[in-house]
């Protein structure tokens, strides 16, 4: 055992050692820092040596726990300490002992610039070190973490300007230490913005073709036989930055080495070089499933990740687990995924509760209405048994589930009763408010969950809220049992009675609104029953609970009314359709527990079929937005009227519209209560419609048919391979790639923009042995464009190609899109379709840095509308302000970090072009709020009126959904007509609809 | 790459000399650091040694001390290595009595961390020669010469063993001179004043 030379410091720390117990300890620990305290006092008499030794016993003490809040002046001064042992003494205790932001750091700033511009190697590694917490190696390494940390800290002090080529040459390292801290720096600077590091990637790929394929590494940078896995983790990780890899050598090159890691992994006996092989792997994986890669090699993936799942070393499991949750972003692959569901149901049970979790947002993010009553129900099963901690988060995910997938509505009904019999106490008020929703919009569900509610309630103990909902059900729905029996009205009374006294004070205002309700269904009045719900009013009118009391006096006096009871009582009206507020829920959990991406993945897919279900759409079309306001007026018919009247006399009063007396969040009870008061009913003249199977599949077909304008019946036999609408996202970031393919014909694009001018070439692949007849191409041009195209082959011989230029001339700002009427005929099918070319707004932007001192001057000039413009968005997808950043960067809107004071801001620049405004200026900030981020305020500032206020509503299109997201509705087709207002356009997109709506 | 960014560090620090309006920036930023802390911790939940890549205050250190070894010292054997926390993962290993735990994100790749644990342990071990809890317990400071050779700013700056073995006993001669440098002087003194 090395003994640290100092024998008071090991004194010491044997001393401590010895301590019977924290008392003693504490003692020993005071006495001493008593003693360092009157050492340091009359520093005159301190050698550097006993300077060391109490610095060190001080930082000994720290790390034990306790405060050590004098002494850092010593421990400074020790950096400025002429010798090696105590300057290294003081750099390691002052950056444990003190965090960046003390004040007495800025006593060392002079030392450690002295100690890093001196010649000195060891004297600036330390300083380097510690800023962090060069012409050698050893200091380049440290140089470039430093930087990366000041970097990272300060994103917009550290001017990168430039140092692409300052990067791309330090990739040509051969000092494979100095590489790993380059690449990590590369990590942080493409993660910011990857467009001036392009010259960076075929260096990370020639980089990584040198460790995993040419094995090329000195031996002593080989771990376990594996050429740095830590720099080929990094490498990948870098190259996942960059949006795709256009050059097609570069990319060939790169799969050969993905493709080598992928097979030739292999399971071996050694722990460490299996761990270091399958890092390697998963960062492989990573890559791929970013890479978009051919179907083929993601079913390589998948297939590799189903055995994952199944081996016995846990890391591996967990990890296969993991990685397949993210897999699920790939569309291609869900079905494969779906194939080993038995397996992950099994991972479900695991000892180890990271495995379990990692099972359980799996199943949550592979459900949909195939599967949706197996994984609900192996949830429910395992509720019994899991532990505590994951049961809230269980019930909450298997009411979510239920909820969009039940391929019937009693079904749901089941599984939520189900669930508040099973574990009452972590399911939430806003689970059981969500079941009352549906069976109060779902007619025919009303009396299958009456009944339900009753069964429940004959059991002999049952949980609170499963008397809250029941109690509820039955109040509202419970006389459409009446000819069941046991269900007569004195009966559901008497049983729900009998639970009076077991439950809190929370829930016995229900149970009296619940008593309200039976006597007034009671018709006519059985006086026996009267006088046994009279005799309770009266026995809690003096209730020392003020809600208890108020609702008791109130329905007491409401009763006697006889008649008007009736009115004032009637059924709840159908609450308002709004995104369920357990997703949100979900959400908001997932930045406190470990949830991963499953749960955004939710997010992006469809919204809640349940929102389809009761929608209320009229008859005739009419945008639900004037629905709305319909609504609220009140109409001429005087029975509307007289229910206003009764509401406005209920709002008075106040307790009929508050059901819970200690009101969650607003918006929950918003979703159960808010509407009574403040809408009247639906109008006669709007029909629910409740189609439940239209409803289920309402909402992919209409993401479909947003791909294709107009929204037409498709009658074409041939399907499309791939979603139109996901390419021409695609497109719209990128400049090259397909636009449309199925089985005969693959059209590719090309384009190229320069200004407001645009060349764009199509490449008809004809995939067949056959030839292609008919082909015709008509380009329908929105008015701002002026598009020519060249001629188009009447016939694409059998595995030809043909290109079709396409001149693209842009007259003025608009968001409408240009739509390709293509059609061609193979044997007897006629196959005709529309698609949008990704000419797009974002196309003639050309992205320009500006600095502080351009930037405000401008803004300010451009002061209100028409001319800036600003609105509150909402519904806008969440996510991180770096991804979001990366979104504006890759529609050419620029963003300049740091403008903004505000870190939750971002500002962006870009110049527009067309032939009217030439080229012009525009101006764009988010203001984001960090509690909410489904919603953010945007404001757009240019020289055009018109230019801003399409930009404007061009960017929203954008955040409303995220174009890279594999399953997001694609934003309103844009109308063919020139500047439509903004609402008629988003009429036809569910998504943007209900965002609005939110 | 020394001259390019020095002054601008020395620009920076002038910029932000507020330092009261810094630290919710630079909390968030410094998120992003790739390990956030690294910690030793005995079976019996002594800390043996502690590392803070972010910033916490002694407050934050110690709850995340006390939480972290909640969690991970009473998970069994033959589990898997990683613990998801507060919406982090930590990684963590046991060698013998000890626990090395190192805290990342969600998305960093678990497997690359739990082997620079590993290989953090080998330096370890060819340095104190079969290293046991005693070793780090008494040469703690040892081990922090070791971990800043092999960590800066939460990220891996060295690989090879050898090249941080070098360093290391590069350092301790440096020391060890001065030592004898300082026996010498005083030895002459002695005789002087003899």
């Amino acid at each position: 055992m090395a003994l640290s030379g100092m024998r008071g410091l090991s004194v010491f720390i044997s001393d401590i050692r010895n301590c019977q117990n924290k008392e003693q300890e504490r003692l020993r620990v005071d006495k001493e820092l008593g003693n360092v305290r009157t050492r340091f006092k009359n520093e005159k008499g301190l050698s550097p040596y006993e300077k060391k030794k109490y610095v060190w016993k001080m930082l000994y003490i720290y790390m034990l726990g306790y405060d050590v809040d004098f002494g850092h002046m010593e421990a400074v001064s020790l950096i400025s300490a002429p010798k090696y042992p105590e300057k290294q003494v003081g750099y390691i205790v002052t950056a444990c002992l003190l965090n960046e932001n003390h004040d007495f750091l800025r006593l060392a700033i002079n030392t450690v610039r002295n100690d890093i511009i001196g010649r000195n190697e060891t004297f600036q590694c330390l300083a380097l070190t510690m800023i962090s917490s060069s012409a050698r190696p050893l200091v380049r390494k440290k140089a470039a973490l430093c930087l990366l940390r000041l970097y990272r800290k300060n994103p917009d002090v550290v001017n990168v300007d430039g140092w692409a080529d300052r990067m791309a040459q330090l990739l040509d390292e051969r000092d494979l230490g100095v590489l790993t801290s380059s690449m990590s720096l590369l990590v942080a600077l493409v993660s910011n913005n990857h467009e001036a590091y392009w010259s960076c990637l075929p260096k990370c790929v020639k980089t990584l073709e040198r460790l995993a394929r040419n094995q090329d590494v000195p031996q002593e940078y080989t771990y376990y036989g594996i050429p740095s896995p830590w720099l080929q983790v990094k490498t990948m990780r870098a190259l996942q930055y960059f949006p795709t890899i256009e050059d097609p050598n570069t990319r060939r090159s790169l799969f050969e080495v993905l493709q080598r890691i992928l097979m030739g992994t292999d399971v071996v006996k050694n722990v460490n070089k299996n761990n270091a092989s399958h890092a390697v792997l998963f960062e492989a994986l990573a890559l791929v499933m970013h890479l978009d890669a051919e179907k083929e090699m993601m079913s390589q993936c998948v297939a590799l990740l189903g055995k994952f799942i199944a081996v016995r070393e846990p890391n591996i499991r967990y990890l296969g687990l993991e990685n397949m949750t993210r897999m699920l972003l790939v569309t291609d692959v869900q079905d494969i995924i779906k194939r080993h569901q038995a397996q992950i149901i099994t991972s479900l049970k695991d000892p180890d509760i990271s495995i379990r979790r990692r099972a359980l947002d799996l199943l949550y993010g592979m459900c949909d209405v195939t599967n949706a009553k197996d994984i609900v129900e192996e949830i429910l099963q395992y509720l019994s048994t899991a532990e505590f901690a994951m049961r809230e988060e269980l019930s909450l995910k298997a009411a979510i589930l239920a909820e969009k997938f039940a391929p019937d509505l009693s079904w749901y009904v089941d599984v939520i009763l189900q669930l508040i019999d099973k574990a009452g106490d972590f399911v939430s008020d806003d689970i059981w408010f969500r079941v009352v929703q549906f069976v109060t919009n779902n007619e025919d569900l009303q009396p299958y969950a009456a009944a339900k509610a009753r069964e429940y309630l004959d059991k002999p103990a049952i949980h609170e809220t499963m008397v809250k909902v029941s109690a509820y059900l039955i109040g509202e729905f419970g006389h459409l049992l009446a000819r069941r029996p046991g269900c007569s009205l004195k009966e559901l009374f008497s049983i729900i009675h009998e639970k009076l006294p077991t439950v809190s004070s929370s829930t016995i205002p229900i149970l009296l609104s619940t008593y309200a309700k039976i006597l007034m269904h009671a018709q006519p009045p059985e006086p026996e029953l009267q006088n046994l719900i009279w005799a309770i009013f009266n026995k809690y009118e003096s209730c020392i609970d003020a809600e208890i009391q108020q609702r008791a006096v109130e329905y007491f006096a409401l009763s006697r009314k006889g008649a008007a009871l009736m009115d004032i009582l009637a059924e709840m009206p159908k609450f308002p359709e709004r995104q369920s507020s357990l997703i949100k829920k979900a959400e908001d959990i997932e930045v406190d527990t470990a949830e991963q991406s499953a749960i955004k993945l939710r997010a992006l897919q469809q919204t809640s079929n349940a929102l389809v279900v009761t929608d209320q759409r009229p008859a005739n079309g009419t945008p639900p937005v004037t629905q709305l306001s319909l609504v609220k007026v009140p109409s001429t018919s005087s029975n509307v009227d007289h229910h206003v009247a009764d509401q406005g006399l209920s709002q008075e009063n106040g307790t009929l519209t508050t059901v819970d007396p200690q009101p969650p969040p607003a918006d929950l009870l918003g979703d159960l209560l808010g509407p009574l008061a403040i809408e009247g009913p639906p109008s006669a003249d709007v029909q629910p419609q409740q189609n439940i199977v239209s409803g289920v599949e309402g909402v992919p077909n209409a993401v479909e048919a947003t791909a294709i304008v107009p929204v037409g019946e498709q009658t074409n036999s041939v399907q499309p391979i791939g979603s139109i609408a996901e390419r021409f996202q695609a497109l719209c970031v990128k400049d090259s790639g397909v636009l449309y393919e199925d089985p005969y014909i693959q059209i590719g694009i090309k384009a190229e923009w320069r200004a407001h001018q645009g060349r764009l070439v199509l490449f008809l692949g004809n995939k067949n042995t056959n030839p292609l007849l008919s082909v015709q191409a008509i380009i329908l041009p929105p008015s701002h464009l002026k598009l020519e195209l060249s001629l188009v082959p009447e016939t694409i011989p059998p595995r030809a190609q043909v290109q079709c230029p396409l001149e693209i001339v842009n007259l003025r700002p608009s968001r409408d899109v240009a739509v390709l009427d293509f059609s061609y005929k193979f044997g007897n099918d006629m196959v005709n379709c529309k698609l949008r070319l990704p000419a797009v707004l974002s196309k003639f932007l050309q992205p320009i840095p500006v600095s502080a001192e351009e930037f405000f001057p401008q803004w300010r000039s451009l002061s209100g509308p028409p001319l800036k413009l600003q609105e509150v968005v909402r519904g806008v997808k969440p996510m991180p302000l770096l991804d979001m950043a990366n979104l504006f960067n890759s529609l050419r809107l620029m963003v300049s970090p740091g403008l903004d004071p505000n870190p939750n801001n971002l500002v962006a620049s870009t110049t527009f072009y067309s032939e009217s405004t030439r080229a012009m200026l525009c101006l764009a900030r988010i203001e984001t709020d960090p509690a909410d981020r489904t919603q953010l305020r945007l404001t757009v500032a240019s020289g055009d009126p018109t230019l801003t206020f399409e930009l404007k509503e061009f960017i929203k299109e954008q955040l409303v959904s995220i174009p890279t997201a594999s399953r997001a509705p694609a934003p309103a087709p844009p109308a063919p007509q020139p500047t439509s207002p903004p609402a008629a356009a988003l009429t036809d997109d569910p998504g943007a609809l209900l965002a609005g709506l939110l | 790459m020394e001259a390019m960014h020095l002054p601008i560090y020395f620009k920076c620090y002038d910029v932000h000399d507020d330092m009261k309006r810094v630290p919710k920036e630079f909390m968030n930023s410094m998120r992003k650091n790739k390990i956030h802390f690294v910690l030793l911790i005995s079976r019996q939940g002594k800390v043996r040694l502690t590392k803070w890549y972010s910033p916490y205050t002694q407050k934050e250190r110690t709850k995340v001390l006390r939480e972290l070894s909640g969690v991970i010292l009473t998970r069994g054997p033959k589990l898997c290595n990683f613990v998801e926390w507060r919406g982090y993962k930590v990684v963590y290993k046991r060698y013998a009595s000890l626990y090395f735990c190192m805290c990342i994100d969600q998305e960093d790749n678990e497997l690359e961390v739990l082997e620079i644990i590993h290989h953090y342990v080998e330096i370890l071990d060819r340095y104190f020669g079969s290293v046991c809890e005693l070793d780090l317990i008494f040469n703690f400071h040892k081990a922090y010469y070791i971990l800043d050779e092999l960590l800066i700013a939460g990220e891996l700056q060295e690989s090879s063993k050898k090249s941080v073995a070098r360093l290391i006993s590069a350092q301790d001669s440096l020391v060890e001179m001065a030592k004898e440098q300082r026996s010498s002087i005083s030895n002459i003194i002695a005789q002087a004043t003899k």
